[in-house]
């Protein structure tokens, strides 16, 4: 019968279905073409017989070794370990604390302060980089992949902090003061009680400036022009765009690896962001 | 233990001055309760003796040390706050523990404190879970444990009880009460809500913006309140209060109004001879007002028209008109009354009320 609950719960459960199912066609599309993409024969990529959406003429890994062989794709790699992960460190010490000193320290201009801060984020790199090179070039840092671990945090601290000073302004000052009244310092609190109950807030901070440092294409791009010095982003095209020649089957070879670290990480950090931590600690 | 001293204290926010000159000796061992309208100014008070809120001026004394530059973890007190603020990534115990491992006590001292204390409150079963699983009731235990797993000098308790519901905050009301005549810990406990006062305070402190209203025992305030504000506040439902002017007539004095007509007893009228020919509020409490029966002097007694009758079963509650005044009459469940009748009401003459109009000082 029509109409009846469960008919109803159906239909409604096909249409759900159907967008979700819309959605991750439109969403899956470009990392399906990019694997499908790196695992053609260069004579397939560039054929127009046939279907493009399946691999007619065989698989080949062929553009996965010469991206390891060829290319210095390791190099870039690394490099871009090295810039990401202190970048994610400091950016994240400082705008804790700034986000900590702006929502609960109740100093004069903090609400000013605060939102300042999230205006700086909304220059656009674009505009900045022009300006940044002079700064780069003055610190002696030009072509040196050190040179992102100064810039890449003026763009995240910003952002990082606003996102903090939000979620921090959702943890009731009664815990910091319970904590304070129990025994614990300023910095115990902190540590023992505060982050511990904000750690939802510090993954999306996290991810975040993870995101940022990861896939900066513009600035690498910039300031550095050794191989040795870059990074994965600007790297993968610098080498594998000769002049007008893509070398398509390597650019999406590449671009699929450097995608996977982002994946894992949201991976394994969404496993540890228990939504609703903070239920319970006070009334319900 | 301790006593607590608080000398003209004062908190100003930028806008707001919050505190204003509040002198109270908290004697040793005692329960006194801070109780006022929304916003007086109790919470200030308390936290300001917790250090959770800076002095603006005045000195706050707990034991024979001034505190007024001690940052909360060194002025050995210990606070329950009204949305309990438990840890929500600890267990009950790591919640009840975490004061003691703060102050490096020994894991076996821990351990023995907190059982103790657990088995008190009865949550012996609930130590190894986290606060999300606990009911409201079981949290609010969880956090009166964490704070008597301490032993501090002074308990500080910030409307505890206002997040439970009715029947569970009457339990635990007794709880506490209980629990304070077993510590014998000098304890600050602050509400809004006159019956947990009057219940649960050896002594109690009417606040009213700012201002200490008057410092008295439970029943001391209830029977010879120092203003219109404190008669008011205390005791449910309200004391009524009407304007009425003082005349001199056949050698006695009276207050009367359009509809009202009340002679003034002998304890009153030395007092109230000051007033004559001007107008004073008089106060009656609910319950001094009574049916009367023939026997009843006219001095004594006046008409009214019942408004709405309320039966609560032990007793009930009639709204009433005398004249121009309305006013609440608690009366004996057997009284037969409908809406609209006519009633004489007798009233006990040696527990009126007077209060001067401008000031609103008792008379
Ligand atoms: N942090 C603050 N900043 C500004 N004003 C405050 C602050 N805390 C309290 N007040 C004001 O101080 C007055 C007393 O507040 P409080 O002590 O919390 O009252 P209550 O008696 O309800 O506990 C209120 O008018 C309140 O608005
Ligand atoms: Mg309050």
């Amino acid at each position: 019968m029509i109409g009846s609950p469960r008919a109803r719960r159906t239909a409604t459960l096909l249409v759900c279905y159907g967008i979700v199912g819309a959605f991750m066609v439109f969403f899956l599309f470009p990392p399906y073409w990019m694997a499908l993409t790196s695992l053609k024969t260069n004579q397939e990529i560039e054929s127009l017989e046939g279907i493009p959406l399946i691999i007619q003429q065989g698989a080949t890994l062929k553009h996965y070794r010469d991206l390891f062989t060829k290319t210095d794709f390791l190099v870039y790699l690394k490099n871009s370990v090295l810039v990401t992960v202190p970048t994610v460190l400091v950016s994240m010490v400082i705008s804790v604390m700034a986000a900590y000193a702006l929502s609960r320290l109740g100093f004069l201009g903090a609400g000013v302060i605060g939102t300042g801060v999230f205006l700086v984020y909304l220059v656009p790199d674009s505009l900045l980089f022009i300006p940044l090179f002079k700064v780069i070039g003055g610190l002696g840092l030009l072509n040196s992949k050190w040179s992102l671990l100064v810039v890449y945090p003026t763009a995240i601290v910003p952002f990082c902090t606003w996102l903090l000073i939000g979620y921090f302004a959702s943890i009731p000052r009664e815990l910091d003061e319970a904590a304070l009244v129990d025994g614990a310092n300023h910095f115990q609190m902190l540590v023992r009680i505060f982050l511990p109950v904000a750690v939802p807030g510090l993954i999306a901070a996290t991810i975040f400036a993870f995101t940022v440092s990861w896939s900066g294409f513009l600035y690498p791009l910039a300031f550095i022009y050794s191989s040795s010095e870059q990074v994965l982003t600007a790297g993968t095209v610098t080498s594998l765009i000769k002049g007008d020649v893509y070398h398509w089957g390597g650019l999406m070879a590449g671009a699929l690896l450097a995608s996977l670290p982002p994946v894992l990480l949201y991976a394994f950090l969404m496993d540890y962001y228990i939504s609703g931590l903070t239920a319970g600690s006070t009334k319900a | 233990m301790a006593q607590v001293l608080m000398k003209d204290l004062n908190k100003k926010y930028d806008e707001v001055h919050a505190v204003k000159d509040v002198n109270l000796h908290v004697r040793d061992k005692e329960f006194i309760v801070l109780v006022g309208p929304s916003g007086c100014g109790k919470s200030t008070t308390l936290r300001m003796v917790a250090g959770l809120e800076e002095i603006t001026a005045g000195e706050i004394t707990i034991g024979d040390r001034v505190v007024n530059d001690l940052p909360p973890k060194d002025r050995d007190i210990a606070m329950v706050f009204q949305n309990y603020a438990l840890y929500p990534h600890m267990t009950v115990y790591d919640n009840m523990a975490f004061g003691l491992k703060m102050r490096k006590f020994p894991k076996a001292e821990i351990a023995k404190r907190v059982g103790d204390a657990a088995e008190i409150l009865g949550i012996q079963e609930l130590l190894r879970r986290k606060p999300r699983q606990l009911s409201g009731g079981q949290r609010q235990r969880v956090a009166v444990g964490r704070a008597i797993v301490r032993h501090p000098q002074v308990f500080l308790f910030d409307e505890p009880l206002s997040n439970l519901d009715a029947k569970l905050r009457v339990q635990m009301r007794v709880e506490l009460k209980r629990l304070h005549d077993r510590l014998e810990t000098t304890a600050i406990y602050v509400t809004h809500d006159q019956v947990e006062a009057m219940t649960l305070g050896d002594r109690v402190v009417v606040m009213k913006d700012g201002w200490i209203q008057q410092v008295g025992e439970p029943l001391e305030l209830y029977s010879k309140p120092a203003n219109r504000f404190v008669a008011g506040f205390i005791g449910s439902p309200a004391m009524n209060f009407m304007d009425v002017a003082v005349t001199d007539a056949g050698g006695a004095l009276w207050v009367e109004s359009n509809g009202l007509r009340v002679k003034v007893p002998p304890v009153h009228a030395g007092r109230l001879g000051a007033y004559r020919g001007q107008h004073v509020t008089l106060g009656i409490r609910p319950e001094d007002l009574r049916v009367a029966t023939g026997a009843d002097s006219g001095d004594y007694a006046f008409d009214t028209v019942v408004d709405v009758v309320e039966p609560l079963g032990s007793e009930i509650l009639l709204d009433l008109k005398a004249g121009d005044h309305a006013l609440v009459a608690r009366v004996e469940p057997t009284v037969r009354v409908k809406e609209h009748e006519q009633l004489r009401l007798a009233l006990q003459p040696e527990r009126l009320h007077f209060f001067d109009l401008k000031t609103e000082l008792s008379i």
